[in-house]
């Protein structure tokens, strides 16, 4: 499935929840599916900076796909990184930049994308992105 | 006692909803919500009082300096000060860098320290930093008690001959706990050491007299104590205000100035280079008056039975781990939900979602997580305004949020 058919599925699925706490029981229980970062990556290299917790975030580059590992101390961000990599992972680097994130302002989250210091969600973004150029730079 | 119920009709920022619900606004520590006391006297005055101060020689430039300096004297009446000790700056941050940038480079040298306690606010620890780097003195923490109050025996230790000034924070916007300034002060001046008041958490919560506290720099922000942003006070004693260098240079700081050589103004002048914030101070007078004809012991009474309130029903809260216990505390609830993976920047985004604003971080005060061994901590913090339905709102939005945490 391409990353826009994702976006759009998640969107659908997020939007069919009655409720702010299904939606947010669901980024919850999501954050609790996210393989363990190995501790050797947890470095202050890999922290997302412009978050109020910790959210680390590490790429690399398999096979012209960009693989991301991610982890954070906190429930909701850790959810918001393990969707963002629902739809980014295992992409290559060209899909990854060509698609914005913008589906997270409709999954009626009230996570904004807004440059708000204590609102890891751009910051989350931003590294991410940054990862993609970097590793296609590098093709 | 006040009725914070009917004082809520004077805010019109409390009104309305979050998300859906009903607006609770737990965050005062961080900066208030404005009375239309304060918003009408600044409206009138940007509408039909503004000018320049201390510059025009036309009608409405002598009334704007005479609003200006009739709020200085405002300012010295809520503090008991004189007024030609009653410095204007951006806040609290701003006055400290004052104190710590024009008295600790005139009057610190290597061997000299500079003694806080472990509960300073980043602004009382940053500024001390960067003049010891550039005098060679030495910024020295006084530990804290685990229940979050200063170690004093420490305190007795650290305070010796070296220690040239003491900054204190009156209550500590991380923990909530109330300094006994009075007593510290004593004791730093056994020494001669001079002492630096924090007083930005309790200028909105206790009555303040610079006489009695025996301090020589207290400073204080607007913001927080229901006035305008980009105002705040650094009050200095007399003499300690004179024996300091400027530390901006402009206008209105100076007496005469030639390519040769400036002479500078008199204190508070001679710390307010450029056009000040007028309106500002104008508000900042209307927040003081509104405070005093409240009564400050009224509001200390008030909010101290609230805040008992609010920690008996913080303590119905399975899981919940408080910080900051000390016998004199105010106004500050520091707390997490002690749940695996749950930090304190989730709870306050699950209460947000319930029309709850609350604070959740390090509070700049990371030596104080450091102590608790925490990475940040939750904070509702009580005004005027706040009401025993705002905390039975925090408690059932927690119980909720520890739910959804603990699935």
């Amino acid at each position: 499935m391409s990353i826009l058919l994702t976006q759009a599925r998640l969107v659908d699925d997020y939007q069919a929840l009655a409720s702010w706490e299904d939606r947010y029981a669901r980024i919850i229980a999501l954050g609790r599916t996210l393989p363990p970062m190995p501790e050797a990556l947890k470095t202050d290299d890999n922290k997302v900076r412009g978050c109020s917790s910790t959210v680390w975030l590490f790429a690399t580059s398999e096979s012209g796909k960009v693989v991301f590992q991610a982890d954070s101390d906190a429930a909701i961000p850790k959810g918001l990184v393990a969707l963002l990599l629902e739809v980014y992972n295992h992409r290559t680097p060209t899909e990854i930049l060509a698609a914005p994130p913008e589906f997270i302002e409709e999954l009626g989250l009230n996570q904004a994308l807004s440059p708000n210091r204590a609102n890891g969600l751009s910051a989350m973004v931003r590294q991410l992105m940054a990862y993609a150029a970097a590793l296609k730079a590098q093709v | 006692m006040l009725d914070a119920l009917a004082l809520r009709a004077q805010f019109p920022g409390l009104s309305g909803s979050a998300n859906g619900k009903p607006f609770v606004y737990l965050d005062s520590a961080a900066t208030t919500q404005k009375p239309l006391a304060v918003i009408e006297r600044m409206d009138y005055f940007l509408r039909n009082e503004y000018g320049t101060v201390h510059r025009g020689l036309y009608a409405r430039s002598v009334r704007s300096t005479q609003l200006y300096e009739d709020a200085r004297a405002t300012v010295a009446r809520f503090l008991n000060a004189e007024v030609d000790e009653v410095v204007y700056t951006m806040g609290t941050t701003d006055a400290i860098n004052l104190v710590a940038w024009s008295w600790g480079r005139a009057h610190l040298k290597k061997g000299d320290r500079v003694l806080v306690t472990g509960m300073e606010h980043h602004a009382n620890i940053v500024p001390w930093q960067i003049t010891a780097e550039i005098t060679g003195a030495e910024l020295v923490a006084c530990p804290l008690l685990d229940d979050g109050s200063l170690d004093e025996e420490a305190f007795d230790r650290l305070c010796d001959e070296r220690v040239k000034l003491v900054g204190l924070v009156h209550i500590a916007n991380s923990l909530g706990t109330i300094n006994p300034v009075q007593r510290l002060a004593a004791r730093a001046k056994r020494h001669g050491a001079l002492v630096l008041v924090d007083a930005a958490q309790s200028a909105p919560h206790l009555p303040l007299d610079v006489k009695t506290l025996g301090c020589d720099f207290l400073a204080f922000s607007g913001h927080k104590v229901y006035g305008p942003t980009g105002i705040g006070v650094l009050w200095g004693r007399r003499d300690v205000l004179a024996s300091m260098p400027p530390w901006r240079g402009g206008g209105e700081m100076i007496e005469k100035v030639t390519f040769e050589r400036t002479t500078f103004a008199k204190p508070p002048a001679r710390f307010e280079a450029g056009t000040p914030p007028i309106t500002e101070a104008i508000g900042l007078a209307a927040a003081l008056e509104w405070l005093m004809a409240l009564g400050l012991a009224n509001i200390a009474a008030t909010e101290h039975a609230l805040y008992t309130y609010a920690e008996a029903r913080l303590a119905e809260v399975p899981d919940l781990v408080r910080y900051g216990q000390a016998p004199q505390r105010s106004s500050v609830l520091a707390f997490n939900l002690a749940l695996p993976g749950a930090h304190a920047a989730d709870v306050s985004s699950l209460l947000d979602m319930q029309g709850i604003a609350i604070r959740a971080g390090h509070h700049c005060a990371q030596p104080v997580m450091a102590r608790f061994g925490v990475p940040a901590t939750a904070r509702a913090s009580l005004g005027v305004y706040t009401t025993r339905d705002d905390i039975d709102r925090l408690v059932e939005g927690l119980l909720k949020a520890r739910t959804m945490l603990a699935m």
